[in-house]
């Protein structure tokens, strides 16, 4: 236990908790702007409902991830000090230019949401909604283009000891960012509205406030509608790009060992990484990962084998991860379909109702996976292929410092975790005020 | 003056605005179980930094980046430096930030009450330990070749914890004001009187820690060697009497906007003391100190970032500045949010 692991043991939980919280913001922002501009254009005080109730529940997951937020950019700092020397041209700019840029206008603006409902009229008030929805966007554009840089660096030299800056058209229109940028915010708006739909769906199976719901379920299945095919079509190409640009991640995603034309995808399969073979390999279907990688069911798609044991990424965990991420989506389409089919009566199909309840979890457990699989993927780099992540590790660091580190912040952020989720429930199965009791001062309404 | 120096005074400058806007949060924070008598005293408390709370904590996020870009090697000696310091200060904000949004979420009095003391705790700790972070860098720090030889235990030091206590109650005063802007009765005036008081306690804990800063550290060199800079400090000194001189008059904004100025002196008169140092070594300071001008990111960078900070800190201090505006009256007791 050295501090190296120490360190990547810190920085793989810390981003797996907040990024628990950071989708249902970018999310539900949308989908409370959409509300709230409804309000505005109808004066139906039924959509200024639903923006509050389905604004509590933005405000607790926004308050949990601007704090756990904050941990990640410290981090780098504290216990990746070679890795923030090397790359802080350009990767440090990136985070700087997303907190002055958007998280800045974000911030500032859930507040003046929260206590301005008195003090803004409602179209006023709707567009500080949108505002926060366009500034988390922006904030996830220079967040995941500074992730995409150290997947597909970009734009820079290599002077005075480390990366520089040469062009910076090249790191924003990076290809592997703008599909990555696709996918994640398809995947949070995504993720969101089964978010919405599993809670209505817990409504409408007790028929409670069963019109509230049922608009609720409407406005997050189209969402969910839109932004899953989304997220599968930019999966698609983000996994072509990773075949031309990161072959070693492809070959793990498949425990792929022989290069080999007419590349298999195997049904089942668990690897021998000693022996540089497949321990398990069962139901083999030949030419598919060619296809999938390069839409081409000939092309040679290298296998783990001829890239050289200290450049592969672990292969399991790769593996594990893409499966359950595509098995999580592909469960999210057969969902929004059976919720179409059924959409006039919902109320008469309680196993959907349930299922969709229960399949709440699920699309977080399907956006960490993703980040295990694009983050443990790229392994053994920090930055592909220019530094390694043993060699970003602060100089120096002492054992117990990361160990209290990563100690304490694993308690609290579990605690922070509980709490969130406790709060979530609670207020997601108490459901909406009713209209009289909103404007009684005590629950909410506007700031003194 | 070149690219790299007026990257080094936005540093300062972005530090300064962070004590400026997130110091009375700090302060409402920590004065919370003095001065809230009763559960609507405490819910004015909270409601009178609720709106402007996540903006402000931003400024922080922005300096610390704008450290990352702007000045890369800084960033990284400084942020390993204070590992444990920064450990603590993580936790102390996580509570914070959290027991403040969480605390109305459910009605149970004593998960209130826990995240009453949750916020006393955090504001308390990020405050003293912004303080000895800052009393470090001017003091300096055991560094080798960028690497820190002590542990967290060299860094509370006296003039490190003095440095604590002393931003601690520089913030309390900023808070005392700003909660007796915004709220009315009886927590009015017991926010008026707490003022009167820390303010006493702050003129004292001023003139040692400029006594101390003498001894313990070398930030006066700069003041002697250019006796102009004198400035600085002696601005420092006068805000600092302004804020007694306005809230004996009862001109509050006054007497905040004094006590803004005075954190932003204060803060200058460590920024321009440190100059040319960023993170000062107290082992041969010629070779290990870091020193701005080598420890900078390249001139595209510093270029493109300064574009970035010309065109949206304006907008931020705009957008900010309606807030503000749109959130300085009293706090409706009969309307509380939070």
């Amino acid at each position: 236990m050295d501090a190296l692991f120490l360190s990547r043991l810190q920085f793989a939980i810390t981003p797996f908790i907040h990024f628990l919280f950071v989708p249902v913001t970018i999310g539900l922002a949308l989908m409370i702007a959409l509300m709230e501009t409804a309000y505005a254009r109808t004066g139906n005080a039924e959509y200024q409902r639903m923006a509050k109730f389905w604004g509590k529940l933005f405000l607790i997951n926004f308050a949990a991830g601007i704090v756990t937020g904050i941990v990640l950019e410290f981090q780098f700092g504290t216990n990746w000090a070679r890795y923030s020397q090397y790359v802080g041209d350009i990767f440090g700019s990136l985070l700087a230019i997303e907190a002055t840029g958007f998280f800045f206008l974000e911030s500032t603006m859930i507040g003046v949401w929260i206590f301005g409902w008195k003090r803004l009229s409602p179209w006023a008030h709707a567009i500080v909604m949108w505002l926060v929805a366009i500034a988390s966007c922006g904030s996830a554009f220079w967040i995941l283009t500074a992730n995409a840089w150290m997947q597909n660096p970009v734009g820079y030299e290599i002077r005075n000891g480390r990366a520089e800056l040469v062009d910076l058209w090249a790191v924003v229109l990076n290809p592997t960012a703008i599909l990555s940028i696709l996918h994640t915010v398809s995947a949070s708006i995504a993720l969101s509205a089964f978010f919405v739909l599993g809670i209505s769906a817990y409504h409408l199976r007790a028929g409670r406030e069963t019109a509230f719901f049922g608009k609720s379920f409407r406005i997050a299945l189209v969402a969910g509608t839109i932004f899953t095919l989304a997220v599968v079509g930019a999966g698609d190409f983000l996994g072509a790009n990773v075949a031309e640009r990161q072959p070693a991640k492809l070959a793990a995603m498949e425990s792929h060992w022989e290069t080999s034309t007419r590349a298999p995808i195997t049904l089942v399969v668990w690897p021998d990484e000693d022996n540089e073979k497949n321990a398990i390999e069962f139901g083999r279907i030949p030419g598919v990962l060619s296809f999938l990688a390069f839409k081409d069911f000939d092309r040679e798609v290298t296998g783990l084998a001829d890239i050289p044991a200290e450049d592969r990424p672990p292969v399991a965990i790769t593996m594990v991860s893409f499966r359950m991420m595509v098995a999580i989506g592909m469960a999210m389409l057969g969902l929004l379909a059976l919720s179409w089919l059924r959409l006039r009566k919902l109320q008469q199909t309680p196993l959907l109702l349930t299922a969709l309840i229960w399949f709440i979890p699920l699309p977080f457990l399907a956006c960490n996976v993703g980040w295990i699989l694009t983050e443990v993927g790229r392994q053994p780099w920090i930055v592909y292929n220019v530094m390694r992540t043993s060699e970003g590790v602060t100089e120096g660091l002492r054992t117990y410092q990361v160990g209290f580190s990563l100690v304490s912040l694993t308690v609290l952020l579990t605690l922070v975790t509980a709490a969130t989720a406790w709060l979530i429930v609670k207020h997601a199965r108490r459901g909406p005020l009713p209209i009289e009791v909103s404007a009684e001062p005590a629950k909410s309404d506007s700031a003194g | 003056m070149t690219l790299a120096t007026v990257w080094f005074f936005l540093w300062g400058l972005l530090w300064a605005i962070y004590f400026m806007t997130d110091g009375f949060d700090l302060g409402v924070g920590a004065l919370l179980p003095f001065l809230a008598k009763d559960e609507t005293q405490r819910r004015t408390m909270y409601n009178a930094t609720g709106p402007l709370r996540d903006g402000n904590e931003v400024w922080l996020i922005t300096a610390g980046g704008v450290t990352f870009a702007a000045f890369p090697q800084t960033y990284a000696v400084m942020f390993s430096t204070f590992h444990e310091a920064l450990t603590l200060l993580l936790l102390a904000l996580i509570v914070r930030g959290l027991s403040f949004e969480f605390r109305g979420k459910a009605d149970s009095p004593a998960w209130r009450q826990l995240c009453d003391i949750c916020q006393f705790g955090g504001s308390v700790l990020t405050a003293i330990l912004l303080g000895v972070f800052f009393a470090n860098i001017f003091r300096g720090v055991a560094l080798v070749d960028g690497v820190h030889q002590g542990t967290i235990l060299n860094q509370l030091n006296p003039y490190g914890l003095a440095g604590g206590v002393f931003f601690l109650v520089i913030f309390l005063l900023h808070g005392a004001l700003w909660l007796a802007i915004r709220t009315e009765g009886e927590l009015h005036e017991r926010a008026v009187r707490a003022a009167g008081g820390i303010w006493i306690a702050l003129l004292i804990l001023a003139a040692a820690f400029l006594i101390l800063t003498a001894v313990a550290t070398d930030l006066y060199d700069n003041y002697l060697s250019e006796p102009l800079l004198w400035v600085v400090p002696v601005l420092a000194v006068a805000t600092l009497v302004a804020v007694k001189v306005f809230l004996g008059k009862g001109r509050l904004w006054a007497a905040w906007f004094a006590s803004a100025g005075m954190i932003l002196a204060v803060t200058f008169f460590g920024i321009i003391g440190l100059y040319p140092n960023m993170l000062p070594s107290t082992i041969e300071p010629e070779t290990n100190s870091i020193v701005f001008s080598q420890a900078t990111s390249s001139p595209m960078t510093l270029k493109v970032m300064l574009g970035v900070v010309i065109l949206f800190i304006p907008l931020v201090l705009i957008y900010q500045f309606w807030a503000y505006r749109m959130f300085s009256g009293k706090v409706d007791t009969a309307d509380l949010v939070y």
